[in-house]
């Protein structure tokens, strides 16, 4: 019994939580991905770091099967998220946690139904089990003293607070953060970090962070993947990544806007062209 | 020539589509029943938004439909010497045509174009994909309960139009015209058919209910993520939904009287 215990455990430490194979994803015949390949397993902690307009945001919702890839795979679990049925993608999209770059609140829903909102759809909790979940979870990014205001009365920072509290309602296995340090103060910036630590050390979370924040990245990612032109330009650890040679990361941490990835998006005229034969 | 042929082929080709993208959103929200009780009440919650904030303005045309229609009868009919059946032609053309098609448009001036902007800012500010990543569908939590509503409510809203705009023209020509209020009463109840005037009406006004919701629910749903976007979305909701009842009511008449 302990031995399968001990084979079963191992199994789930050997296999990948996700995997993203090869994929490709094209809009209006622009490539905004193009063969990215990445895997991460349990409790780990990744950043996906790399210019606006780069497809960070765009991968993350592939990973949650909001849109499908032309090409490629994405498997939580072993499972291809995007040949499921739309039954089945919901059991699964309830082990993953979503928190979106403008926080995505529902306006018509005060600050404490927005937490319990999840709870109250995919769970059969009492209305006293969900309060006290609540409260628990606005507590843990410092929003308890909010519960009853309405989504527009909140600051951007703290309406991003409280989309993390909603995200991580049902506890999930996976969390996916688009841009979670932007419009944060350091102290709020700070406590984000430790809560994804912790979150990662407690439950053994396993989180994608997309961020530009280097600062923060420093402090909690296991992995880092910086992507440019829809490619992995590089991946390693945050001390591989600040000590790397390549061209592209040594332009991405020290914020040159000359180099391997381009500043300026591409255009057919110069500057001259445009401005005299304008 | 060639050009010419092409974009009609283009047109034709986007209008199949657009058909089928429709007729498809439409299957989704009647065979996607909610499956928690709260989905339900929502409904409730859609009817005070849609029916009971419309009240006023449903309520106000009717009186004036029903005055104007009283003194435009009684001018036409004093003609003829006729004043007397002036509550027959108030009560048919206001159960027959007026009531189911004032109350369909002001309802999509009033409360489709609400509809379209809550469920298109919804959209833009990503709450519908918030609200799928956490397992929820929104064309159960959102579009069932809002077209369930407005279905419910636009008979409804057309009922009370009625009464009001018929009481209105009985008030003008009793108490300004001089006509008889017996009179007045037992023509009306003796050149009305509840089964067919009635009903005709309300039949008539449950299909524009299901066809200004829809129309509200998927513009909302298909707006693009701009702020200009949503008020081509709203604009689009008076514009179709307006085209799309008036066309109806012909159709319908036409069938409903047989001709």
């Amino acid at each position: 019994m302990v031995e399968r215990m001990q084979k079963n455990k191992k199994d789930s430490e050997s296999v990948p939580l996700l995997e993203v194979k090869n994929v490709t994803f094209k809009r209006d015949g622009r490539y905004i991905l193009k063969n990215v390949s990445f895997s991460l397993h349990k409790g780990n902690i990744v950043a996906v770091m790399g210019p606006s307009g780069t497809g960070k945001t765009t991968l993350l919702s592939l990973i949650n099967a909001l849109i499908k890839p032309d090409s490629g795979k994405i498997l939580f679990k072993g499972i291809d998220m995007h040949e499921l049925s739309l039954k089945d993608l919901y059991k699964v999209r309830s082990e993953i946690g979503h928190m979106f770059q403008n926080g995505a609140l529902f306006s018509h829903l005060s600050v404490f139904d927005n937490v319990a909102f999840p709870l109250r759809e995919n769970t059969n909790l009492t209305d006293d089990m969900i309060r006290d979940l609540v409260t628990l979870k606005l507590e843990a990014v410092g929003l308890r003293g909010v519960a009853t205001k309405m989504p527009e009365q909140l600051s951007g920072g703290m309406a991003r607070r409280v989309a993390l509290a909603r995200s991580t309602a049902l506890d999930p296995e996976l969390m996916l953060y688009d841009e979670p340090f932007t419009g944060q103060d350091p102290i709020s910036s700070g406590v984000l970090t430790t809560s994804i630590m912790k979150m990662r050390d407690i439950l053994n979370l396993t989180s994608i962070i997309v961020t530009h924040d280097l600062q923060a990245v420093t402090k909690v990612a296991d992995v880092v993947h910086i992507i440019g032109s829809g490619e992995i330009l590089a991946s390693g650890s945050v001390a591989e990544i600040l000590s790397s040679t390549d061209p592209a990361v040594v332009q991405f941490v020290s914020g040159a806007a000359d180099g391997v990835i381009p500043f300026h998006y591409p255009t057919d005229k110069t500057l001259t062209q445009d401005l005299i034969y304008a | 020539m060639l050009k010419c042929i092409q974009n009609l082929g283009h047109s034709a080709l986007m209008l199949a589509e657009n058909t089928g993208v429709s007729f498809k959103f439409l299957c989704k929200i009647i065979f996607k029943f909610p499956r928690k009780l709260n989905h339900w009440y929502a409904v409730i919650e859609q009817i005070y938004f849609l029916g009971v904030l419309s009240l006023v303005i449903i309520l106000i045309s009717g009186a004036f439909i029903g005055m104007v229609v009283a003194l435009q009868g009684y001018h036409t009919l004093s003609e003829f010497g006729a004043q007397s059946e002036l509550s027959k032609l108030i009560a048919l053309s206001v159960f027959r045509e007026l009531g189911p098609v004032v109350t369909a448009l002001l309802f999509a001036g009033r409360a489709g174009s609400a509809l379209t902007a809550e469920v298109g800012l919804m959209k833009v500010g990503d709450q519908l994909t918030s609200m799928e990543v956490m397992a929820v569908d929104p064309i159960s939590y959102v579009a069932f309960p809002r077209f369930v509503a407005g279905i419910i409510t636009m008979p409804l809203l057309a009922i009370l139009f009625c009464a009001t705009a018929i009481y209105a023209g009985y008030l003008v020509s009793v108490f300004w015209l001089g006509i008889d209020s017996g009179t007045f009463l037992s023509v009306m109840k003796s050149g009305v058919d509840f089964n067919v005037d009635v009903m005709q009406g309300i039949k008539k006004s449950f299909i524009f209910g299901v066809v200004a919701s829809f129309i509200a629910i998927y513009q909302g749903f298909h707006t693009d993520n701009t702020a200009s976007g949503l008020g081509r979305a709203a604009t689009k909701t008076v514009v179709f939904s307006s085209i799309a009842i008036l066309g109806l009511d012909f159709i319908l008449t036409a069938f409903m009287l047989g001709g």
